[in-house]
């Protein structure tokens, strides 16, 4: 069942559009930045992007940091709120249910669907904003690249840093692919479930800004995204990182919970 | 075919199957008697409950009282047992509407427990392809598909694994005559060899042609079950059209029925010696014979609430 998920999954014309979008933003970024070579001041602006102008080897974590906030989570919401509401829609749900795939079965196939998909999406956007770094951007110092803390990691720590980050990045949409996919087995339109998915994480940030709601700040599916940016500390700043995991994790155990419960109970009527 | 179903030829048996939504009795009660080889013509008006009945038979609404039993197991307890050898088409057909047809089967196929290979699946697919009539190699996205020919798709669907049982809604729907006639013929051959066919239908005349059995639906409960052949039996009333109303009423006196307009029911046995009879007595007939309810008649005397 998973095979055929990500075969629909690989499939599917959307897919390609929205990794098109997600590969065309940082792209953008590249060629203002060697077109214009104005940079944001360091401290400010996007993570990393003061710092490719100097060293290109970092773009694909700039890169990563600019489309996390919004674009990347709205393709996993849009994404996971298909799920099964899509299969509604299309009326093929009831095919599969009475072929039969057993319910939760269905339900693990597609969240492990909507991670592959992350998986696809962060190591393209990687990929591909390497290539643009080093061709468009700042050569890496010879001595290696710089951290955030001044010190000099050698190629092989920057490799391997920018792992975890990748690793992190897509554990941090873990959550959202949870909320998505629970929501798209609430509703039978997968617009809705992806709205739904959204209004969720805005509410999130716009908390995060509120000083009043600092006592549910560590609680926040978004508090934790950029902590990946403490793996380029040196030494590592594992705190927020560890947080940010334990937070995903939460997100996605509830959750996914949750859509399993009401999926599993639920009557196919549409 | 299994245990149970073998011994009392039962592929479907529901007792007290009741589906409530609120205060709304959606299925009422229903105790449904389906047997091998039937074709079972589930009759009933848009909204009687007929859809929600295939809908709990196949596991995906639970009933909120009542059992069922399909192919001798409980649903929806034994689905993953009892599904595999049923197919069915639950209201509209559904597909990926950015695949060909061929692509969408092959999904399909490639779910479940079926661990095929792929070579086999694919002639498979072809052949039920051609069944339903569309054409194998057509690689056009379902979106350019008529209506018609999705309704074809969905059959391929149900007919894929070569089941037991078909659960069918409405299988004709959106068919022109010709696909109508075609799909009809199709499903008597399956019937043919063995496959107990279940469909529901608005249309009394296809399931007069189709079926020989028959259960109405209305406003969820089942108001008639019965062999099609005993339902539409010789009622030992004879149908005599004569502009003679009143004269004819005289000479039959209490074997009159009922008079409407030119049209009298009377009680007897031979339509042939009470045509000879009224003729005798100087009564011109215009038309004479035995008088046979149609379908649509059974239901309005099953008293239909409309």
């Amino acid at each position: 069942m998973i095979a055929v998920e990500l075969i629909k999954m690989l499939r599917r014309p959307r897919t390609w559009l929205i990794v098109g979008m997600l590969i065309a933003l940082p792209t953008l970024v590249a060629v203002l930045l060697a077109v214009t070579d104005l940079g944001p001041r360091p401290g400010t602006g996007p993570p990393f992007l003061s710092a490719v102008l100097s060293d290109g080897t970092l773009f694909p974590l700039a890169a990563l940091g600019v489309v996390l906030p919004l674009l990347l989570p709205i393709a996993v919401a849009v994404l996971g709120g298909d799920a099964i509401a899509g299969e509604s829609e299309t009326g093929t749900l009831r095919y599969l249910l009475v072929r039969p795939v057993g319910r939760t079965h269905l339900l693990l196939a597609k969240l492990v669907t909507v991670v592959a998909f992350v998986l696809l999406a962060v190591l393209i956007v990687a990929a591909v904003s390497y290539a643009e770094g080093r061709l468009l951007l700042g050569q890496a110092p010879a001595t290696g690249t710089v951290s955030l803390s001044g010190s000099t990691l050698s190629q092989q720590e920057l490799v391997w840093r920018t792992a975890l980050a990748l690793g992190y990045v897509i554990i941090s949409m873990l959550g959202v692919a949870a909320v998505a996919l629970f929501f798209s087995t609430m509703t039978r339109s997968s617009i809705g479930a992806a709205l739904g998915t959204v209004g969720l994480l805005v509410t999130s940030t716009v908390l995060i800004g509120l000083d009043a709601a600092s006592a549910l700040h560590p609680f926040l599916p978004t508090r934790y995204w950029l902590a990946f940016v403490d793996l380029f500390r040196d030494p590592i700043l594992w705190r927020d990182v560890l947080r940010g995991l334990a937070v995903q994790l939460g997100y996605l155990a509830v959750f996914t919970l949750a859509a399993w419960a009401n999926f599993n109970t639920k009557d196919i009527d549409d | 075919m299994t245990g149970a179903a073998m011994t009392n030829g039962q592929v479907i048996r529901t007792q007290g199957l009741t589906k409530r939504y609120g205060d709304l009795r959606a299925v009422d009660a229903v105790d449904l008697d389906v047997r091998t080889g039937d074709v079972y013509g589930f009759l009933g008006a848009n909204g009687s409950g007929k859809t929600t009945t295939l809908r709990m038979l196949l596991g995906l609404v639970l009933p909120t009282s009542g059992e069922a039993e399909v192919l001798g197991r409980p649903m929806p307890a034994a689905r993953q047992s009892v599904l595999p050898r049923i197919g069915s088409l639950v209201e509209s057909p559904g597909a990926y509407p950015h695949l060909s047809g061929p692509a969408n089967l092959a999904l399909l196929d490639a779910t479940g427990s079926d661990r095929s290979p792929r070579q086999l699946r694919n002639s498979r697919i072809a052949a039920t392809l051609d069944q339903v009539g569309l054409n194998p190699t057509d690689r056009r996205p379902v979106r350019a598909y008529s209506q018609g020919m999705r309704q074809r798709l969905g059959l391929a669907a149900a007919l894929l694994r070569q089941p037991a049982l078909l659960i069918l809604d409405e299988p004709t729907n959106g068919l022109d005559p010709q696909g109508i006639q075609e799909i009809r013929q199709l499903l008597l051959r399956l019937n043919d060899a063995g496959t107990t066919i279940f469909l529901s239908s608005h249309l009394l005349a296809e399931v007069e042609q189709m079926c020989t059995r028959v259960g109405v639906l209305d406003n969820g409960r089942l108001i008639v079950q019965e062999q099609l052949d005993i339902l539409l039996q010789p009622t030992g009333l004879v149908a005599v059209r004569t502009f003679e109303t009143h004269r004819s009423a005289t000479l039959l006196g209490s074997s009159i029925v009922s008079v409407d307009g030119d049209r009298l029911l009377v009680r007897a046995e031979d339509p042939a010696r009470l045509n000879a009879y009224l003729v005798s007595e100087g009564v011109r007939v215009d038309e004479i014979g035995p008088y046979r309810r149609t379908l649509e008649q059974v239901i309005l005397d099953a008293g239909v609430q409309a």
